[in-house]
């Protein structure tokens, strides 16, 4: 008998797990899925945003709660802020269940977010009737296929930062380094004068931060990441050259070796301690240089455009960040509202120390340019020409192929030439799939 | 003779000396991170490297913990709460359904025993990213998402295994004959396990609070996807994301790493004299 | 129906011995198998169908295609190598280090309490700290290694230490064995405390040698320690992802991308469940094959329990 009433208990605890098991299947393997709805433009919206770089988490707080407060607390917002290295991985693992309504995506993830169904078409929102007022290199950072899937927090491209000190140390000037030439040899100079063992400092670590600097270097030698068809081809002339460059001016003592483990970070803190004269680095890495709490060198930090190649070419990398809508949000439209307002004219120019605005009326404000005037006065040259990194829905493999032998090429593994050929090799099969 | 008393003293001087390598190389890496949290930045990049701080600079650990209008502070402090909150709860729940498990498996005769317990510890060899995406499905329609008890859930998960394995050995070497007598004077078998076998299973017990808590409070991949906001973020989350903006301040990162060490480290010194006989005792005779 | 009257106690008590540990163990069961057995069956089910999104409808069944792709892909290879070396030297480091400071741990010495507390310290630093001390250690601007080598004249000029691909695995292989030694140093300990010091001093009156002690006494009464350690470390080793997370993300080069990071890569920077599904389910396998193959080899030894 108690036997019988044990195994009784055994088999309705198994039938209610199972059960369980069945309630929590949704329509798709991965358990996920659903669309998502427009909601009625009220309610409680969950954002993500990413910890460092552009607007700061008190930045966010002010706007969140100027945003409340005009539309008369109908929406709420959540924001939620991770590294950016958790940042993509966060939005994946969070899409099954659209934990998130508002996130922040990088100008490589559109075409994967896109294809995928992570995020939403923002259809005839976006840019819509503002398409004039903006500036135009902006306006493709979310861009897929011809659709739009985010609205960008403003420009972004990496700027050449350098020590005002250690140039006129040498007798050079800011006109010196105007072309990549003009830098290698100043860097020599310093080098030769003792006042820095290795004057450039490059972010080269495994990592997307290789690649925005090689893009760069690309874009100054004339070359693409891709061809029309959209076939990756940095192992023709001028994507080896780059590359060459970048190995040589290793060898020559200009860069410091250890830029093969440095992030962004890394190169902004080289500058800030007066080791190195010279680095490519984020818009934004302004205000940190001038912070004497972290800068030794907050009176002597200067900025430019990213210097000429050898044909006067100075395009800057496209590294933008944009503000879509999940697709699986059921609040979509209460999502584009507090979007809308946290890329208005008006908001941007609030936050301009952190980020630069969009809008072309802008650049015109005496008031909006005396917030960061070093930036301003190179923001026309350096973001009217951009490189764009390779708009693929597997960029990330493709990306992760390029580090690898950009990395295997500047640590000697293997030549520039065969490194890049192996590169296009791989990377090119993985686009075919 | 004289000969072989001079190999003896040769002998425990080489033990000497062997003993002050191990503990130099235990303490030195810590005692560079400690000091690197109380230099300043200027002393952290000095070259060549200085052995101690030219000034001490205690700014960071006040703005970590005291600092109310730091949200770096603010952030790592309810983390540090949040990860308090899930290891004595994982802890405490590992505890009372480890006991009674390895009870079971020390004590009671039922069919596949031992391959049950061996089941439990096959789950140790799952890897948790081959969970991830089910699970984080399973949170979500619980809304346990970003929740402390959500973590609480997985961690008992990978906790619980662990404290049936060490208890269930120590409890085995507890002799019988106790707990036998003390059920023919009418004790019930959880009685008996109460009065009898917990008091004289101490060392075994203090290794499995041990154990239980240090492997909650090292818990990384389910905290890192499970939680995002301060409401549930753990230290090991907090830390990384430290790792990852303040590369510009390597003092701050290392002033978080040593405060992330108190709690564990306090935990290893208190029970460090029991762990060894609560293992010795129980999990190395398996 | 002598033998029945006598057999109905016994069988009344095995049932209700049975009855006892089936609601003793149930909140065990439900907490670990009710977690972790519907995830594992839906990985076990993602891992035969193509999924290539978190949100993906259109998932065709491809039996078992993600198996033969990952099997296939070189990536998956070298990931699976760097990660035998890394559990290969990182066990072996352990088992050396941790039996020396066992026996040290266990000699008579003055101030044994103090050294044992020192040792305990490196495990109960959490890897994600321990992660960015080591990396802080290394760094090619201001970390101590550079620092103290320099003072010591070894090297003229600092150097980017986790820059080479190779150096980075063996440098984290360091800083995971730093944190665990210790542990393996304990459960050896532990074993050591448990052999009857009369077997020893028996061999010592026997006036038998100190390394024919070890080695026909001492060593053989330990292998069911050293077996113990062996499966644990081999476990955590072909598992490891956190300390790879936080120093190096598996750079420079792929260098330090070990099984666990190429997993984790697979299905979230990629999006490609399927696959990812499917590798994490032969690093299972792997996991379960060298542990199996520990125990035989210990079951043969005769010296098992577990």
């Amino acid at each position: 008998m108690e036997g019988k009433n044990l195994r009784r208990v055994q088999r309705s605890l198994i039938a209610g797990v199972a059960a369980a098991g069945l309630m929590l299947t949704g329509c798709s393997v991965t358990g996920g899925g659903g669309g998502g709805e427009a909601g009625d433009g009220t309610g409680e919206i969950n954002a993500l945003f990413m910890k460092q770089a552009g607007y700061s988490e008190d930045d966010y707080a002010q706007i969140i709660a100027d945003f409340e407060e005009e539309n008369g607390g109908d929406i709420t917002v959540n924001p939620t802020f991770v590294s950016y290295e958790a940042l993509h991985d966060k939005i994946v693992t969070s899409a099954p269940a659209g934990t998130y309504d508002v996130v922040l995506i990088d100008v490589i993830w559109p075409a994967e977010f896109a294809s995928k169904g992570i995020v939403a078409d923002l259809g005839d929102k976006f840019p819509g009737a503002s398409k004039d007022e903006l500036l135009s290199g902006v306006i493709p950072t979310a861009e897929y296929q011809d659709k739009f899937y985010g609205v960008p927090n403003g420009p972004s491209t990496k700027l050449f930062f350098y020590n005002e000190d250690m140039i006129s140390e040498v007798g050079a000037t800011a006109e010196d380094l105007d072309t990549w030439d003009g830098v290698l040899a100043t860097a020599k100079e310093i080098k030769e004068a003792g006042i820095s063992e290795y004057p450039i400092a490059w972010s080269w670590a495994q990592a997307e931060a290789l690649i925005c600097d090689y893009a760069q270097l690309l874009g100054a030698f004339d070359g693409e990441f891709t061809n029309d068809d959209g076939e990756l081809v940095i192992n023709n002339e001028q994507g080896v050259a780059a590359l060459e460059w970048m190995k040589q001016t290793i060898d020559d003592g200009l860069t410091n070796p250890a830029s093969t483990t440095f992030l962004e970070d890394d190169v902004s803190k080289a500058l800030a301690q007066g080791e190195t004269a010279f680095g490519l680095n984020w818009d934004s890495t302004m205000r940190d240089l001038q912070d004497p709490e972290i800068s030794t060198i907050a009176d002597a930090a200067g900025v430019l455009a990213t210097p000429k190649g050898p044909n006067g070419a100075r395009p800057g990398v496209n590294g933008a960040m944009a503000y879509s809508i999940t697709a699986t949000s059921v609040n979509q439209d209460a999502a584009w509202q507090f979007i809308d307002y946290m890329t208005s004219e008006e908001t941007q120019e609030k936050y301009v120390q952190s980020s630069q605005p969009s809008w072309k009326a802008s650049y015109e404000k005496p008031e909006v340019i005396d917030v960061n005037p070093e930036v301003f006065a190179v923001s026309e040259e350096a973001y009217a020409d951009s490189i764009l990194r390779p708009a693929v829905p597997n960029y990330s493999t493709v990306s992760q192929i390029i580090q690898v032998e950009l990395q295997n090429a500047l640590l000697g593994k293997k030549t520039p030439q065969e490194a890049l050929d192996d590169a296009v090799e791989a990377a090119n099969a993985e686009l075919e799939d | 003779m004289k000969q072989q008393r001079n190999r003896r003293i040769l002998g425990s001087a080489l033990t000497y000396l062997a003993a002050l390598i191990v503990g130099v190389g235990c303490i030195a890496p810590l005692g560079w991170l400690a000091v690197a949290s109380i230099s300043t930045q200027a002393d952290i990049v000095a070259k060549p490297m200085r052995w101690w701080p030219s000034e001490l600079h205690l700014d960071r650990y006040q703005e970590i913990l005291f600092d109310p209008t730091s949200s770096v502070g603010a952030s790592f402090r309810a983390a540090f709460v949040n990860s308090i909150v899930v290891g004595v709860v994982t802890v405490l729940i590992s505890m009372v359904v480890g006991i009674f498990g390895a009870y079971a498996f020390a004590r009671l005769k039922f069919p596949f025993r031992r391959g049950f317990l061996v089941l439990f510890l096959t789950t140790y060899m799952l890897p948790q990213i081959s969970l991830l995406i089910p699970l984080y499905m399973i949170l979500n329609s619980l809304r346990m998402l970003d929740s402390t008890i959500g973590l609480i859930l997985v961690d008992c998960s990978l906790v619980i295994p662990f404290t049936l394995w060490i208890l269930s050995n120590y409890f085995m070497t507890v002799p019988a004959d106790l707990e036998d007598a003390a059920r023919i004077d009418g004790t019930s078998r959880l009685g008996a396990l109460f009065r009898i076998i917990l008091p004289s299973a101490k060392p075994g017990l203090f290794a499995a609070v041990m154990f239980a808590f240090l492997l909650a409070w090292d818990e990384f991949m389910y905290a890192l996807i499970f939680t995002s906001s301060d409401a549930s973020k753990t230290i090991p989350v907090a830390i990384s994301e430290f790792a990852g903006r303040y590369t510009t301040d390597f003092g701050l990162v290392a002033t978080g790493g040593v405060i992330a060490a108190i709690p564990p480290l306090i935990i290893a010194l208190i029970f460090q004299r029991q762990i060894v006989s609560g293992l010795a005792a129980g999990a190395v005779k398996g | 129906m002598a033998v029945s009257t006598a057999s109905a106690p016994r069988r009344k008590r095995r049932d209700s011995e049975r009855r006892l540990a089936f609601w003793l163990l149930l909140p065990a069961v439900l907490a670990v198998f009710g977690v972790i057995l519907y995830p594992l069956a839906r990985t076990l089910l993602i891992s035969l169908f193509e999924v290539k999104s978190a949100v993906a409808v259109d998932t065709p069944f491809v039996g078992l295609g993600n198996y033969v792709e990952a099997l296939s892909a070189s990536g998956f290879w070298g990931a699976l190598g760097r990660t035998l070396y890394f559990t290969l030297v990182s066990t072996s480091i352990e088992l050396v280090f941790g039996l020396g400071i066992a026996f040290l741990l266990n000699a008579k010495i003055r101030g044994r309490w103090l050294l044992r507390a020192l040792v305990v310290l490196p495990w109960a630093v959490p890897t994600i700290v321990n992660a960015a001390m080591w990396k802080g250690i290394y760094n090619a601007q201001y970390g101590a290694l550079n620092g103290v080598l320099s003072h010591l004249g070894l090297i003229d000029s600092y150097q980017a230490w986790l820059s080479d691909p190779m150096t980075a695995l063996n440098l984290v292989i360091i800083a995971d064995a730093w944190k665990t030694t210790p542990l393996v140093a304990i459960f050896l300990l532990a074993g050591l405390t448990a052999i009857p010091s009369e077997l020893t001093e028996a061999a010592k009156v026997d006036r038998a040698g100190a390394f024919q002690r070890f080695f026909s006494i001492t060593l053989p009464l330990l292998l069911p320690s050293i077996a113990l350690v062996l499966v644990l470390r081999t476990v955590e080793a072909v598992k490891v992802f956190d300390i790879i997370y936080a120093m190096t993300r598996g750079g420079p080069a792929n260098g330090t991308q070990t099984i666990s990071y190429y997993t984790y890569v697979t299905a979230f920077s990629e999006q490609n469940y399927g696959l990812g599904s499917a590798i994490s389910f032969i690093v299972l396998l792997i996991i379960l094959v060298l542990t199996t193959v520990y125990l035989r080899m210990l079951r043969r030894s005769e010296m098992s329990t577990l």
